[in-house]
C-alpha cells in the first residue's frame, strides 16, 4: 500500500473535481428550469470522458473514513436469492448476524441495460440507489471498471472470502487480485439438447454445425457467447485469440447461419423453445437446463470436448455507495459454507465455495423424499460442483480494450442481427 | 387583455412538455449523431457526418425490410380494420360501443405478453401446427415462428385498434342523408361506397396510417420476440446501438435516418392521396 494521504487525494480527484466543469454546466441547465432536459442529456451519457480508474492501492484512502450505517441495498438478478415465500432466510440470517438491514431487490435483468440506466448517474456522481450490485464479467463491467464506478475492496475486511472461495474462482483474468470484484455464482454456457429428437450423446461443438438439425439449433444472441462457440469449434482458445481469429470465427458462424441451421439467436429465451421442440440442440447456460432438468423435463447438458465457457456474476461496489461498509460485510458473509450452500440449493448454478457441496450432502442425508431426492441431485451434479477434467476446458469471455470492442461487435453484431 | 392571454397559458403545459422531452433531447441526439468516439474515451463533437453513410451503408438491409415490413403490416391492418370499422359505423347500431371496446379488448393486456402468447399458440409443436402436421396438411419441419409471416402477423395483430378507432371515426360522421341522396340518384350501393363513403372516410384512414406505419416501421419487440436471424428490423440495431455497444452516435445517426426517411414517406403519401395539409388531416 502507498501512503494514504496522496491515495485521498487522488480518490477525491476522481469522484469531485475532475468532472467538476461538466458538472457545473448540467447544474447550470438544471437551476435554468430544464431539469428534465438535463435528464435527457444525462442519458445519452455523453460525458462519459475516462478517468484513471482507482489504483487497487486507493483501497486504504477509500475505506478510511467510512462508517457501518446498518443498512444495505443491494440490486440481484431474479430467482438469485433462497427465497422463503416472501422472505429471504439467508438476507434474515444476515440481519441477526451483523445488525445490517436489507433492502433486497432483483432490479437486474441484463449487463448491458443494467449498466444504461445506472452510467448517466455514476457519470454524474449520484446515488444510483443501491450499495452493492451483481454484474456478469464482461464488456459492461470493464466498462464500469475502466471508468473508474467502482469501489477498489479493502480484503482486510474479507476473511471468509480469502478462506473458503475456490482457488479457480480467485484472481480471476478480468479482475486481478480481485481489486474490485468477488464472485457470487459462476456458470457455463455449454450445449443443451433434447434426447427426444437427438441420437446419441452429443459431445463435440461442431454439432451445432451438422446439417441434420437444419432449422433447429439455436445460438445465443451475445457477441462475446458465439464467438467463444466458433472459437472453440476451430481450436482457438477465446483469451489468447486475435482479430485474425475472430473473422475466420466470424465466417464459421456466418456459414452456420446461410446453412440455415440457427432457428434464431437467443436472449433468454431458449429455454421456453427447447423444452416446446421449436429447437432441438442450442447453447445454455447450466443453472437453466438445471433448474428444467430438476423440474422433470427430459433435456441434457454437456460441456463440450472442445471447451466451454465460464461467467462469474461478481457482486461490487459503485462508487457512489452510500453504504459501502455494509455492502463489504455482505460480501464476506456469503462465503461461509453454510450459507454458500444454501444459496447454491437454491439457485442452482456454480458456487465459488467448494466447501459448500459437503454442506448439502448433510443437508441430504437429512432430508427425506422429495427434498432429500433434489438435495443429493445438487449434491453430485457436475453442473453445480464441475468435475476437473469439464474444468479445464472452460474459459472465460475475452477481455477486449475499447478498439478491440468495435472490432469484435463489428464481426459478430452482423451475423446475429443481419 | 386576459382573453388574449388565456389560450397562451393553457398551451404552456403542452408545449413545455415538448419543449422538454422532445425539441431538447431532439436537438441533443443530433448533436450526438456527429459525435466520435467510445463510452470509455468519452465522445467528442468533430461534426462527423460519416457517421450517418457509414450507419445507412452498413445496415440498409435492415432499413428496407423495416420499411417492408411496416408497409405490409399497415396495408394489412387497413384490410383488416376497414370492414370492422364499417360494419360497427353502420350495422352495429346500440351496441357500438360494446363492440368497439371488444376491439380494444385485447389492448388492456401488456403489449410484452400479447406477443409473447403469439409464440405459444405458433409453437413448432404447439396447439395450432401440430394437429395439421399429424394428419399430414403441414411438413414435419414446417414452422411459422423466426419467420416474416410470424412478424408481420404479429405488427398487424398488435396496432390493429389505432387503424381501426381513426377509421370509425371517420365512417362515423358521414352523414346518412348523403348515402340516401347516392341511392335516390340511382347510384348502386358499390357506387355509392366507391364515390361517396370511401373517399369520406379516407382522412380517418390516413390517420390511422400515421399511427400504425410510424410505430410498426420502428417497432423492435415483435422482430425479437418472433423472428428469427432474417427478420432483424432497424429498431433492434438501435437498440443494440444504444445498450449493448453503448455507441450512442452510431444509434443517434440511425434514428435521424429513420425519422428522415419516415416524413418523407408519409408527406409524399399525403401528396399523392391529396391531402395537403397533413396535420389538419390527421386531426379530423
Amino acid at each position: 500500500m502507498t501512503t494514504p494521504p496522496r491515495d485521498l487525494a487522488f480518490l477525491r480527484g476522481l469522484t469531485q473535481s475532475r468532472t467538476r466543469s461538466s458538472l457545473t454546466r448540467r447544474d447550470a441547465l438544471r437551476l435554468g428550469g430544464l431539469s428534465a432536459a438535463a435528464l435527457g442529456l444525462a442519458a445519452c451519457g455523453v460525458q462519459g470522458k475516462k478517468v484513471e480508474p482507482p489504483k487497487p492501492s486507493a483501497a486504504a484512502g477509500y475505506w478510511a473514513d467510512k462508517k457501518k450505517n446498518g443498512v444495505l441495498r443491494w440490486a440481484n438478478w431474479p430467482l438469485y436469492m433462497e427465497k422463503k415465500g416472501n422472505s429471504y432466510p439467508t438476507l434474515e440470517a444476515f440481519t441477526k448476524d451483523t445488525g445490517i438491514q436489507v433492502t433486497y431487490q432483483e432490479a437486474i435483468q441484463d449487463n448491458s441495460t443494467w449498466f444504461g440506466k445506472i452510467q448517466p448517474q455514476l457519470a454524474a456522481g449520484q446515488d444510483i440507489g443501491f450499495d452493492m450490485m451483481v454484474m456478469t464479467n464482461g464488456i459492461h463491467l470493464g466498462r464500469a471498471m475502466a471508468l473508474g464506478y467502482l469501489v477498489p475492496l479493502d480484503h482486510s475486511k474479507l476473511p471468509t472470502f480469502n478462506a473458503n472461495v475456490g482457488a479457480k474462482y480467485k484472481n480471476p483474468s478480468y479482475d486481478p487480485g480481485n481489486a474490485y470484484t468477488v464472485p457470487w455464482q459462476s456458470g457455463l454456457t455449454g450445449i443443451a439438447y433434447n434426447p427426444k429428437y437427438v441420437d446419441g450423446d452429443i459431445t463435440s461443438i461442431q454439432e451445432l454445425w451438422n446439417p441434420k438439425y437444419k432449422g433447429k439449433v439455436g445460438m445465443m444472441l451475445d457477441a462475446q457467447e458465439i464467438a467463444n462457440f466458433a472459437l472453440f469449434a476451430l481450436g482457438v482458445d477465446p483469451d489468447k485469440s486475435v482479430q485474425a481469429d475472430w473473422e475466420k470465427a466470424g465466417q464459421k458462424l456466418q456459414q452456420q447461419r446461410d446453412a440455415g441451421l440457427v432457428r434464431k439467436y437467443y436472449e433468454n429465451d431458449y429455454v421456453d423453445a427447447l423444452v416446446r421442440g421449436d429447437i432441438w440442440m442450442c447453447m445454455a447456460w447450466s443453472g437453466d437446463i438445471y433448474q428444467q432438468i430438476a423440474e422433470g423435463q427430459d433435456l441434457k447438458f454437456v460441456v463440450p470436448e472442445e471447451g466451454a465457457t465460464i461467467w462469474t456474476d461478481n457482486m461490487c461496489i459503485p462508487k457512489t455507495a452510500q453504504n459501502p461498509v455494509d455492502a463489504l460485510a455482505m460480501m464476506d458473509y456469503v462465503y461461509k459454507p453454510e450459507i454458500a450452500a444454501h444459496l447454491a440449493e437454491y439457485i442452482t448454478y456454480i458456487t465459488p465455495v467448494p466447501a459448500a457441496q459437503e454442506v448439502i450432502k448433510a443437508d441430504a442425508a437429512k432430508a427425506s423424499g422429495d427434498d432429500k431426492k433434489a438435495l443429493e441431485l445438487a449434491a453430485t451434479s457436475p453442473l453445480i460442483f464441475p468435475s476437473e477434467s469439464d474444468m479445464a476446458r472452460l474459459r472465460s469471455y475475452k477481455s477486449l480494450t475499447p478498439a478491440e470492442e468495435k472490432a469484435f461487435e463489428g464481426i459478430f453484431q452482423p451475423i446475429t442481427q443481419g | 387583455m386576459r382573453q388574449k392571454i388565456a389560450p397562451y397559458l393553457l398551451i404552456l403545459p403542452g408545449g413545455l412538455w415538448l419543449l422538454c422531452f422532445l425539441v431538447v433531447p431532439l436537438v441533443f441526439m443530433a448533436s450526438v449523431s456527429t459525435q466520435e468516439g467510445d463510452v470509455v474515451n468519452g465522445f467528442v463533437q468533430t461534426f462527423h457526418l460519416a457517421n450517418f453513410g457509414n450507419a445507412l451503408g452498413e445496415y440498409k438491409t435492415q432499413f428496407l425490410r423495416s420499411a417492408g415490413y411496416g408497409l405490409a403490416g399497415t396495408a394489412l391492418t387497413i384490410l383488416l380494420a376497414y370492414p370492422v370499422a364499417y360494419w360497427i359505423a353502420f350495422k352495429a347500431g346500440a351496441r357500438k360501443s360494446t363492440y368497439l371496446l371488444l376491439v380494444l379488448l385485447p389492448f388492456f393486456v401488456s403489449f410484452v405478453l400479447r406477443t409473447v402468447s403469439w409464440k405459444f399458440l405458433l409453437a413448432d409443436d404447439g396447439i395450432l401446427l401440430q394437429p395439421l402436421k399429424d394428419v399430414g396438411l403441414l411438413p414435419a419441419d414446417f414452422h411459422v415462428l423466426q419467420t416474416t409471416v410470424a412478424v408481420i402477423g404479429g405488427l398487424t395483430y398488435n396496432y390493429l385498434p389505432f387503424m381501426v378507432l381513426p377509421i370509425y371515426v371517420a365512417l362515423e360522421r358521414v352523414d346518412p342523408r348523403v348515402v340516401e341522396a347516392a341511392q335516390d340518384l340511382y347510384a348502386t350501393r358499390r357506387d355509392s361506397f366507391l364515390r361517396i363513403v370511401l373517399p369520406l372516410s379516407l382522412p380517418g384512414v390516413f390517420a390511422g396510417v400515421l399511427m400504425t406505419f410510424v410505430p410498426m416501421t420502428a417497432d423492435y419487440v415483435n422482430a425479437s420476440i418472433l423472428g428469427g436471424p432474417a427478420n432483424t428490423m432497424i429498431g433492434n440495431i438501435i437498440q443494440t446501438e444504444y445498450l449493448v455497444n453503448n455507441d450512442y452516435p452510431a444509434g443517434a445517426a440511425l434514428s435521424f435516418i429513420l425519422m428522415a426517411a419516415m416524413l418523407i414517406g408519409i408527406f409524399a403519401y399525403a401528396k399523392a392521396l391529396g391531402t395537403e395539409n397533413v396535420l389538419e388531416a390527421a386531426a379530423r
